[in-house]
């Protein structure tokens, strides 16, 4: 996995970011096992307290969830997933959006350009 | 929970020359914490107290709530600034002599250690690169099963490579319960390991905060903060 971190924003909230990429990817097979909390610290590279605090946060979204001596494992339900999927999808498509806008494309424009890529692609 | 080093009105002077003016510093079990400043800010004078190699001028400096002595010494691991061991002695006689000293010596975690940072067990440290000296000397002191680990500088002579190792090593080799000092100025290295830093300018502590708390309330790395706020 690739755990770059940007300076602008807290490690936990990348780190989240890196799971829940991985998790909507497959990378991380729904029901499968995360590596435990020092695992993937030395992996990352980062603090274990963050990790954990990571973590915590997803099992809070409902994309983990633990089981006390077990570990932690990635949701079964495939509905949250695919609904984390969307979000990022929409998430990443806004900022793409606003990219374009900074160069002078408006909406109709983006998608013109959109589909004209698309219609080369073919 | 009770915390593993703190300061109270501390104050260091050599002379008449102030290194510490009056700290107060609590540092709570596993946390990892950078004690970051620019040169003569007082992190060396530091770290010596809380292994009892300096003794305050005033205020007191308490290790699990004891002034350092050699029964608190038995639970710090400190990593010196310069090699402290006699040079005649090799890799393994290094190891004996750590396993003599310290009842918490991890001698299997120091062979796995030294074999993948390719030590030779014959090479006397005479004969070592100040880079190779740094990393027997970290493993030494990360080998122990301590409560505190004082690390100065434990980063500075070597390479990228071999320092993303020894983070690493930090961070597999420390238990939950204990705390890790890390006296650096490379800070955008040991940042994404770090819970806490500590700023200390000119003998006090000016900032103490997570990282992550940094981050947020600053939106820019605790480098960049130490860059703005040291800048020259």
């Amino acid at each position: 996995m690739d755990w770059t971190f940007r300076d602008d924003a807290p490690i936990y909230t990348q780190l989240c970011e890196h799971l829940t990429l991985a998790i909507v990817s497959g990378a991380f097979a729904p029901g499968e096992r995360l590596p435990a909390v020092r695992e993937l610290a030395v992996d990352a590279g980062v603090n274990p307290n963050t990790v954990q605090r990571a973590l915590s946060e997803l099992e809070r979204d409902g994309l983990v969830f633990s089981q006390r001596t077990a570990g932690r494992f990635v949701t079964e339900d495939a509905e949250r997933i695919e609904q984390e999927r969307q979000r990022l999808a929409e998430e990443r498509a806004k900022s793409f959006l606003d990219a374009m806008e900074k160069l002078g494309y408006n909406r109709i424009q983006t998608v013109m350009l959109l589909e004209k890529m698309r219609g080369e692609e073919k | 929970m009770s915390n593993i080093l703190e300061c109270k009105a501390l104050v260091k002077r050599y002379g008449s020359k102030e290194a510490l003016g009056g700290i107060d510093l609590a540092l709570e079990p596993g946390r990892i914490v950078g004690l970051l400043g620019p040169n003569g800010s007082g992190k060396t004078t530091l770290i010596k107290l809380a292994c009892g190699l300096l003794t305050p001028t005033g205020g007191e400096i308490l290790i699990g709530g004891e002034k350092p002595s050699k029964q608190t010494n038995a639970i710090v691991s400190y990593l010196p600034e310069r090699i402290a061991l006699p040079l005649w002695m090799t890799t393994r006689q290094a190891m004996d002599f750590y396993g003599d000293f310290y009842a918490d010596f991890r001698r299997d975690a120091a062979e796995e250690m030294a074999a993948n940072l390719h030590l030779e067990r014959d090479q006397s440290i005479k004969t070592m690169s100040k880079g190779t000296r740094e990393k027997l000397q970290l493993i030494l002191t990360m080998s122990r099963a301590a409560q505190l680990y004082l690390l100065d500088e434990p980063i500075g002579g070597v390479d990228p490579a071999t320092r993303d190792y020894i983070l690493k090593t930090i961070l597999t080799n420390y238990s939950e319960n204990s705390t890790v000092l890390i006296s650096t100025h490379l800070i955008s290295d040991v940042e994404h390991v770090l819970d806490e830093a500590v700023f200390l300018r000119e003998g006090s502590v000016m900032l103490h905060e997570t990282v992550d708390t940094i981050r947020e309330e600053k939106g820019k790395s605790v480098d960049e903060l130490f860059r703005e706020v040291f800048a020259c």
